[in-house]
C-alpha cells in the first residue's frame, strides 16, 4: 500500500531530454521496479523519439492516453516549470512531484489559483521526490539508503530528509513513504496532507515530520495530529540558530516579522502531544522510543 | 533583493504611486543643487541605506533652508547609521534622498506580502501608521485589515476603496487612495516583488495621499526577467563573503560564532549549525553547498569560510546522496591543500560510497578529525575550536 506512489505506478519524466531530467530518470528506472514504472518522456518538439528506450511524446495529455501514465515528475528549467505543473493539471494527472528548484513565486501563485478545483494533486516544487522503498522513486534522492519498512517520513528539506532516513537505519526502522514537501513558500501538499495520508495508511506504523523555520505548516499540522491521529508522531524542526530576517537557502525558511521561529514551532508541536528533539541526531532513537 | 527607497519611490511613481518630490544625491553639493531645484521651504535629507529605524537612528533631518539642507547632508554622508535593523556595527551611509517636506496630518501603514496560507498576495493596512507594524501586530491586531487578492481579477475597485475607509481615510481622498492601492499591487505583481511596504502613507493637509516612505524587495527567482530592477542592487549594502558565495551559486550567511559550518542542503545546514549550538559551539555561518555539489564548489565554499578570521575550527558535514562521498572527499582534500588550512578539521561523511571517501580522507595525510555522525562531529569541532 503505501501512501502516493507503489510499484504499480506509472510515471511520466516532464523535462526528460534536459541533463537532470535524462540522468535522474535513469536513476529511477534502476531501482526496484522502476523498469515497469517509467514509461513515457515529455518534451515539446521531440514527440516520436526516445530516451534509452523510454518513448518521448510533445505533450503530457498525449503521454498518459497512449501509455496510461498517472503521475508526473518535472525537472524543467524554472522560468518555464510552472507552465509545465499547469499542463500536467489540465490532463488531469493524478499527481504531480516537481524538483524543479528557483520558480518564481508569481508564477507559482497563479498555478496554485488554477489547481483549486482540480484533481491533481502536487508535491512540491523544490524538493527531493517520493519514494515508497523497494517498489519505486520517483525524484533525486538516492535509493539505496532506504529499506521497506513501517515508518512514514515527511520533511521540507531533502539532505535532512536522508539524515532522518539514515538514522531510521540505524535504528533497523525501514520506511513505508518518504515525502520530500519542498522547501518553497507557495507549494502543494504540505505536512497536514501527507500526515493525513500516513493517518489513513495501514502500511505505516509512526511518522517522523521534519520542519524548518518560516511559515505555519508545521503549526497547522500539529494541531491536526493533536485531535485526529491515531500514530505517534516524532519532530525535529531546523532553524533553532538561524536569524531573523535572512534566507536560509530555500526560499521559504525565513523568520519574519518575529513568525516563523523554530522555537515556536517547537512549543506548538509540543503542545500538541508530539515527541520532539531539539537535537537532529537523536531523531531515529526517539522514533524508536515511541512505538 | 533589496533596493532603496527612493529606487522603491522611481519604481512606485510609474505604477501611479503618488510620492513626494524627491532627487537621489551622492555629495553635498548634489544635496544642495537637489534643494533649490525642489523648491518650497521644508526639506528632509533622508539617508538611504537597507534598514528600518532610519529616523531614531539620526539619519532623517528636517531641513529648514539651504543652509540646514548642506549642513544635515554633510552630518549624514558618511556617518555609521545604527538601527535595530543593522545591528551594532551599522551601515555607512553613502546615498541620501533629498525631498520636499509635506504637511503631515495623519499616518497610516500599508503593507504588501506573500501570504503561505491562502497563496495569495495579502494587502495589511492599518491606521496606525509610522510605528512599527509588528507593534501594532502584537498590540491590536484588530487594528490590522488583511485583503488578500485574488490573483486573476486583482485587486478590485471595491476591495480598495473598502480598505480605505476602513482604516479611516475621509470621503475626499478615497478615489485618490483607491487608485494609489490598485497602483501599489500593480507594481507588486508585475515586478515580482516579494514585499512593498509603505510606513507611513500619509494624508495631508489638503487631503492627499503620499508614500512619505517605501520599501520593496523583490523575488531572487524572478529578477532574470526585471533586469531594470537587477541593475538596481546596491553591492554596498551586502556582505562581501555573501556576494562571492553567490557568485559561485553556493548559499552563504555570515553569522557571529567561530566554528565554520560546511553542509550539503539548506535543511541539514540548518540542523548541522543548531547542533553546534547544542553541544556548547557558536556556528561563524551558514554555508549550503547544495544538494549535488562538486569539488570546485567545495574548494570555493572552503576559501569563502576561511575568508573569516574568526573561524576557530571548521565542520564539514556531507550526506552524499548524488554527489558521492569519494568526490566530495577528493575535494576536501584538494580544498584544504590550496587553502592552507590552518584551523582543525572535522568531517562528517554519510551516504553513497561512504567508505571509500573516508579512506581517501585517512589516506591523504592531513590532519583531518573523522566523525561517525552529526552528534560526534559537533562535539568534536566544539572541542576543537576551544582549544585554538
Amino acid at each position: 500500500m503505501a501512501i502516493l506512489i507503489n510499484k504499480n505506478t506509472l510515471v511520466m519524466t516532464q523535462g526528460i531530454t534536459g541533463k537532470t531530467g535524462q540522468f535522474h530518470t535513469r536513476m529511477c528506472r534502476d531501482y526496484a521496479n522502476g523498469r515497469s514504472c517509467f514509461v513515457a518522456g515529455v518534451t515539446p518538439g521531440k514527440g516520436g523519439q526516445d530516451f534509452e528506450g523510454i518513448p518521448i511524446f510533445n505533450t503530457v495529455r498525449e503521454a498518459g492516453e497512449k501509455t496510461g501514465a498517472t503521475v508526473s515528475v518535472i525537472y524543467v528549467p524554472s522560468p518555464f516549470a510552472a507552465a509545465a505543473i499547469d499542463e500536467a493539471v489540465e490532463a488531469e494527472l493524478d499527481l504531480v512531484i516537481c524538483i524543479t528548484e528557483g520558480i518564481p513565486v508569481r508564477d507559482m501563485i497563479r498555478t496554485r489559483y488554477k489547481m483549486r478545483d482540480k484533481k491533481t494533486v502536487l508535491i512540491g516544487p523544490n524538493c527531493p521526490g517520493v519514494i515508497t522503498p523497494d517498489e519505486i522513486k520517483i525524484g533525486i534522492m538516492p535509493g539505496h539508503i532506504h529499506k521497506k519498512g513501517r515508518i512514514g517520513v515527511v520533511s521540507r528539506s531533502g539532505t535532512l530528509t536522508y539524515e532522518a532516513v539514515g538514522q531510521l537505519m540505524e535504528q533497523g526502522l525501514g520506511q513505508s513513504t518518504c515525502v520530500g514537501i519542498g522547501g518553497d513558500p507557495v507549494n502543494g501538499f504540505k505536512h497536514i496532507d501527507v500526515m493525513k495520508m500516513f493517518n489513513e495508511d495501514p502500511d505505516t506504523d509512526a511518522v517522523i515530520m521534519v520542519g524548518e523555520i518560516g511559515g505555519n505548516d508545521e503549526e497547522d499540522c500539529a494541531r491536526w495530529i493533536k485531535t485526529n491521529m491515531q500514530k505517534p508522531v516524532v519532530g525535529f524542526i531546523a532553524g533553532v540558530t538561524a536569524p531573523p530576517g535572512k534566507r536560509m537557502g530555500h526560499a521559504g525558511a525565513i523568520i519574519s516579522g518575529g513568525k516563523g521561529t523554530a522555537q515556536a514551532k517547537l512549543a506548538v508541536m509540543e503542545e500538541c502531544g508530539i515527541k520532539v528533539t531539539r537535537n537532529p541526531a537523536e531523531m531515529g532513537k526517539l522514533l524508536k522510543s515511541v512505538l | 533583493m533589496k533596493i532603496h527607497e527612493y529606487q522603491a519611490k522611481e519604481v512606485l511613481r510609474k505604477y501611479g504611486v503618488t510620492t513626494p518630490n524627491g532627487i537621489a544625491c551622492f555629495s553635498v553639493e548634489e544635496a544642495v543643487k537637489a534643494a533649490r531645484e525642489l523648491d518650497g521651504k521644508l526639506w528632509v535629507v533622508k539617508a538611504q541605506i537597507h534598514a528600518g529605524g532610519r529616523g531614531k537612528g539620526g539619519g532623517v533631518k528636517v531641513a529648514k533652508s539651504l543652509d540646514e539642507v548642506k549642513q544635515y547632508a554633510g552630518r549624514i554622508l558618511g556617518m555609521r547609521l545604527v538601527t535595530h535593523q543593522t545591528g551594532p556595527e551599522g551601515k555607512i551611509v553613502k546615498r541620501l534622498l533629498i525631498e520636499e517636506g509635506a504637511a503631515i496630518k495623519k499616518e497610516f501603514y500599508i503593507g504588501m506580502v506573500v501570504d503561505r496560507a491562502t497563496q495569495r498576495v495579502v494587502l495589511m493596512a492599518s491606521s496606525e501608521g509610522g510605528t512599527e507594524i509588528e507593534e501594532v501586530a502584537a498590540r491590536t491586531p484588530e487594528k490590522i485589515h488583511k485583503t488578500f487578492i485574488d490573483p486573476k481579477s486583482g485587486l478590485t475597485d471595491s476591495d480598495a476603496e473598502e480598505v480605505a475607509r476602513k482604516i479611516g481615510i475621509p470621503e475626499a481622498a478615497i478615489a485618490q487612495t483607491r487608485n494609489f492601492l490598485k497602483g501599489l499591487y500593480k507594481a507588486f505583481d508585475e515586478t515580482d516583488a516579494s514585499l512593498a511596504e509603505i510606513n507611513p502613507l500619509i494624508l495631508t493637509g489638503d487631503s492627499r495621499v503620499l508614500a512619505l516612505d517605501a520599501k520593496m524587495n523583490f523575488d531572487d527567482n524572478a529578477l532574470y526577467r526585471h533586469p531594470e530592477i537587477a541593475a538596481m542592487r546596491d553591492l554596498d549594502e551586502e556582505d562581501p563573503a555573501e556576494i562571492e558565495a553567490s557568485v559561485h551559486d553556493l548559499s552563504y550567511i555570515s553569522l557571529d560564532g567561530n566554528i565554520g559550518c560546511l553542509v550539503n542542503g539548506a535543511g541539514l545546514a540548518m540542523a548541522t549549525m543548531d547542533i553546534t549550538k547544542l553541544y556548547g559551539g557558536l556556528p561563524a555561518n551558514f554555508l549550503d553547498v547544495g544538494g549535488g555539489a562538486s569539488a570546485e564548489k567545495v574548494t570555493e565554499a572552503f576559501k569563502i569560510m576561511l575568508n573569516n578570521p574568526k573561524v576557530k575550527a571548521v565542520l564539514v558535514n556531507i550526506f552524499g546522496g548524488i554527489m558521492k562521498c569519494d568526490v566530495i572527499a577528493e575535494g576536501i582534500v584538494a580544498a584544504v591543500k590550496q587553502v592552507h588550512l590552518n584551523v582543525p578539521l572535522v568531517v562528517r561523511l554519510e551516504g553513497t560510497n561512504v567508505d571509500v571517501g573516508k579512506k581517501i580522507l585517512a589516506e591523504s595525510g592531513l590532519p583531518i578529525i573523522s566523525a561517525n555522525n552529526m552528534a560526534d562531529a559537533a562535539q568534536k569541532v566544539v572541542a576543537a575550536a576551544n582549544r585554538t
